[in-house]
């Protein structure tokens, strides 16, 4: 069962407009490359060259912000929900 | 208006002055950016006419990113909103010889219209709203900024949401709900709170949230800091300013403010020594700071000092740069150093602060005790609160006397106790 991924507005530009994408895979890493193999241009705008998130990006599983999970190896439920946000809101 | 575009932080690009605050290519932070050339060419007059202008922050109107600021006739109340800023900085000998500090001012924010200087951010980005068109007002907040969106948007006469933790402080929740706005209690943390209003941000256009899709302009309102301490201090910077830090806008913008006016040789002196005050419940910054490393990583907060307690920190790494780039530091302070904070400034200043107050005096505190600080320096404190927002906090913290309505009763309990 695929996972959904929630893409914020400031992303919708590179994926057609979708608020939201279904792709494969177990964990955060995997779900985030599923996705970027679906629409050209969103790695290097969540990704530095280094393969980790860009400083200002946010990514959420189950509301949880991977930061306190495992990172990019979180692992994902088949049915789950990754959520993309901008980290500089608030204060 | 001087403002020209809002840039990106992180990479550059630049956007038009629109209610945008996250760069699409990289999602760095949007900055307004100006171009003052034109102030600089008579700068007595330019000092001439802010000083002429009104008691709040719309004499720095050159300074906004407003293209039609409320100006000096602004009075009626639907048009400028409360007016904030203007707030005292007095002197605190008392404070200084308590510290064995030379000299030592207090930037009182309390005194703004709603009892914090949020009503300065929330002014400039309720006046850029309404520009853009914008019909609601919204905010995600620790307290603070509740009270002074409720209440502008009352003024101003627009609808409004307030997203709040839900275990925020009562007479924070009580002095936001007297406005009538819609207040929305999030069982979560201030962090899990700005997450939903991040979301929801993107999919309520008509909504402008202060601090989200409207934060370029908001986080300016926090320059009028710097430039009020300059223009009371006979247009001059300080030596040194501590100030609390939640994201990290509040301390960063403060050296803009600073930097701003020294670039147009409008004050003299140098950007001052920053020092920011964190809750050691709730210290990312202060610990990235530690580590030497720019990386705040997320904490989850357990501190009295709500109005503090954010664990992801939108300008941390900035805060960061600008503490070490100025010789610096982020501290943090326990609970209870939070709580003595208070009383130091309340003994010795007449001042009652709340927790971010506390922490913020703590720090002060700490870097005397450290040696840090000169003692030829010029230091400057920046309280944020008041005191009555967080009452709890000095709960059980002194003694009274009860006694029954006789002379000898006073003498007895009162007087001989005390002398005793």
């Amino acid at each position: 069962m695929a996972v959904t991924v929630k893409i914020p507005t400031q992303l919708r530009s590179a994926t057609g407009g979708q608020a939201e994408a279904s792709v494969d895979g177990a964990t955060v890493g995997e779900v985030l490359d599923a996705l970027y193999a679906q629409h050209d241009g969103l790695r290097d705008r969540i990704c530095g060259e280094d393969g980790e998130l860009r400083r200002f990006v946010n990514v959420y599983v189950g509301g949880e912000d991977i930061r306190f999970l495992d990172g990019l190896q979180t692992p994902v439920a088949a049915g789950g929900e990754v959520t993309i946000l901008p980290a500089v809101a608030g204060g | 208006m001087g403002a020209t575009n809002l840039r990106c932080r992180e990479c550059g690009t630049s956007y038009g002055l629109e209610a945008r605050y996250v760069c699409e290519q990289c999602f760095g932070p949007l900055e307004v950016a100006y171009d003052h050339q034109g102030l600089a060419d008579d700068r007595d007059l330019l000092r001439r006419r802010i000083q002429a202008g009104p008691q709040n922050i719309w004499r720095y109107s050159d300074f906004l990113p407003l293209e039609a600021p409320p100006g000096p006739s602004g009075r009626v109340l639907s048009r400028v909103g409360l007016p904030a800023g203007c707030t005292p900085l007095i002197r605190a000998d008392r404070l200084a010889e308590r510290l064995g500090l030379g000299e030592v001012w207090v930037k009182n924010d309390a005194h703004n219209p709603t009892h914090s200087f949020k009503d300065r951010v929330v002014s400039v980005a309720s006046q850029r709203a309404r520009e853009l068109g914008f019909d609601t007002l919204a905010c995600a907040s620790t307290g603070n900024l509740a009270n002074a969106v409720a209440a502008q948007a009352a003024a101003l006469g627009l609808p409004s949401y307030v997203f709040i933790p839900a275990d925020l402080e009562e007479q924070k929740i009580l002095g936001t709900g007297v406005y009538g706005t819609n207040l929305v209690k999030v069982r979560g943390t201030y962090d899990d709170v700005n997450r939903l209003c991040t979301e929801i941000s993107g999919e309520r256009e008509r909504w402008a949230f202060v601090n989200v899709n409207m934060r370029p302009y908001y986080a300016e309102g926090s320059k009028t800091l710097a430039y009020e301490i300059a223009e009371q201090l006979g247009w001059s910077t300080p030596d040194r300013v501590v100030a609390p830090i939640a994201s990290g806008s509040l301390f960063t913008k403060i050296a803009k403010g600073f930097s701003e006016w020294l670039d147009l040789g409008l004050i003299d002196g140098a950007v001052p020594t920053m020092n920011g005050a964190q809750a050691t419940g709730c210290s990312p910054v202060a610990q990235a700071f530690a580590a030497g490393t720019d990386v705040c990583r997320p904490v989850k907060p357990d501190t009295i000092a709500k109005s503090l307690a954010i664990g992801n920190p939108a300008d941390g790494p900035y805060a960061v740069e600008l503490a070490r780039e100025t010789n610096g530091s982020v501290d943090a302070v326990t609970d209870d150093e939070i709580r003595a904070g208070i009383r130091m400034l309340a003994e010795t200043t007449g001042i009652f602060t709340e927790t971010a107050g506390g922490v913020t005096a703590a720090t002060l505190a700490k870097l005397a005790a450290r040696g840090d600080i000169g003692a030829d320096e010029r230091v400057v404190l920046v309280i944020t609160g008041d005191g009555l927002k967080t009452l709890d906090a000095v709960r059980g913290t002194f003694e009274s006397h009860e006694i029954e309505p006789r002379f000898d009763d006073f003498e007895a309990r009162v007087e001989e106790g005390v002398h005793a």
